[in-house]
């Protein structure tokens, strides 16, 4: 494996597995961070668990996407430059506090979750297969972040002011998880993966519910960012990216066995 | 020595069931419904897996395993493939899983699949006093499928198989 970018065509089968499998490796990664620094041990195994689960689902979709066009998981991840990541902004976002890497859970989950059961029933028979595991981990990755952000959002003043703190500063990257262009309308049609509009439902039911619950406000709808998904990040996924892929290209080739 | 086809399935079927989890190493991969399938193809025997979570890190040490057993027992060459679906339920783990799982201090799982509530869940018994009170101390534990929980009864902290 060189140290050169690669440069990956991408028909719209392409461009969705790595939406999905960029979505769940940058937020492993994100949540893999907090080894060593989270706030207790059951904590820590728990953040290390869910990153373990969406690096593995990413691992099955990088495979997929791989082997239709010629590169290694290793590859994919390791030799794209920032402006060839799919993953939606939400993701990428820093940890920040607690109830910052909680909120960012609770939004993306609450999408996953209905996402990967619906595309159970996806007619590209490897997308339904990596649903089948990958429906049953979001649920409870929904449920573990659900029942933090109650805790924090109804526990002390300086829990609760935290969490709606960061639940204000995430919302508008929740838009993008719903946008649909032409790639996703070409796989939507088809019947590989469900339409996003119609998971909106659900993900309001869930972080209604949830928000009740922890007696935080729902930021009211307005305008949402976007530009992930076709590569415009925020600067925050360079430096993420920096430190994923500086061995790779400071020791071209290296292998871990 | 000419080997019959079935006589060499059968034994490589056998070799391979009994190769144990690296991290549940009362279990075997057929107690854990892991291995799924023992197949000859073009005279190569061939073992079917499937992980038990998306990021199972005992997958490569299993199939290594796997084929390491079956040349110790003369069948060299296999094949091991990885599959996906049918996705991986707890409820393929054997009767005999079960009570290895609880004779070794981990609650078996629940019968019934992956809980949908979002608030709310069974809690499995005691294994060491059999008390049906216990609580959850937390989803995650030491292993992608298991969560930690503590007896109310006799106060002993364990280990519980998540329902998957």
């Amino acid at each position: 494996m060189g140290t050169t970018s690669i440069t990956v065509v991408e028909d719209p089968r392409i461009v969705q597995l790595l939406r999905r499998a960029d979505d769940a490796l940058i937020l492993g990664h994100r949540l893999s961070e907090w080894t060593g620094h989270a706030p207790l041990l059951e904590e820590e195994l728990a953040l290390a668990n869910i990153a373990l689960d969406l690096i593995g689902q990413a691992r099955a979709l990088y495979q997929e996407a791989g082997a239709a066009i010629g590169h290694t998981e290793d590859e994919l991840v390791y030799l794209r430059d920032v402006r060839a990541w799919r993953n939606c902004l939400l993701v990428e976002q820093p940890n920040g506090d607690f109830a910052a890497t909680i909120v960012r859970q609770v939004l993306f989950s609450a999408y996953a979750d209905p996402f990967w059961r619906a595309a159970c029933g996806s007619t590209d028979a490897a997308l339904a297969a990596i649903a089948g595991k990958a429906e049953k981990e979001c649920a409870y990755h929904l449920r573990h972040a659900a029942e933090w952000l109650v805790r924090l959002g109804d526990g002390t003043a300086e829990s609760h002011r935290r969490a709606q703190r960061a639940l204000d500063t995430f919302w508008p990257y929740a838009g993008e998880l719903f946008a649909c262009d032409a790639a996703d309308s070409a796989m939507i049609e088809t019947g590989a993966i469900p339409d996003p509009a119609a998971l909106r439902d659900d993900w309001n039911h869930t972080l209604d519910a949830v928000l009740a619950r922890a007696t935080l406000a729902r930021p009211p709808e307005g305008w949402m960012q976007s530009g992930g998904r076709v590569g415009l990040h925020s600067e925050h996924l360079g430096h993420l990216l920096a430190e994923l892929q500086y061995l790779q290209r400071s020791h071209p080739g290296a292998q871990w066995w | 020595m000419v080997v019959n086809d079935d006589t060499l399935l059968a034994r490589a079927r056998e070799i391979a069931a009994a190769v144990t989890d690296p991290e549940l190493p009362v279990l075997t991969i057929a107690d854990l419904g892991v291995l799924r399938e023992v197949a000859l193809r073009d005279g190569v025997v061939e073992v079917t897996i499937t992980p038990t979570y998306s990021g199972c890190p005992a997958i490569p040490l299993i199939a290594a395993e796997i084929r390491a057993a079956l040349a110790r027992g003369g069948i060299a060459g296999a094949q091991v493939r990885t599959a996906l679906a049918p996705a991986w339920t707890t409820e393929w783990i054997s009767e005999s899983g079960r009570r290895k799982l609880a004779a070794w201090g981990i609650a078996p799982p629940p019968g019934a699949g992956s809980s949908r509530q979002l608030f709310s869940e069974e809690q499995p018994a005691c294994p060491r006093c059999g008390s049906p009170r216990t609580e959850r101390i937390s989803a995650f534990g030491a292993t992608a499928c298991r969560a930690l929980h503590r007896c109310l009864a006799c106060r002993e902290p364990f280990d519980a198989f998540k329902c998957h």
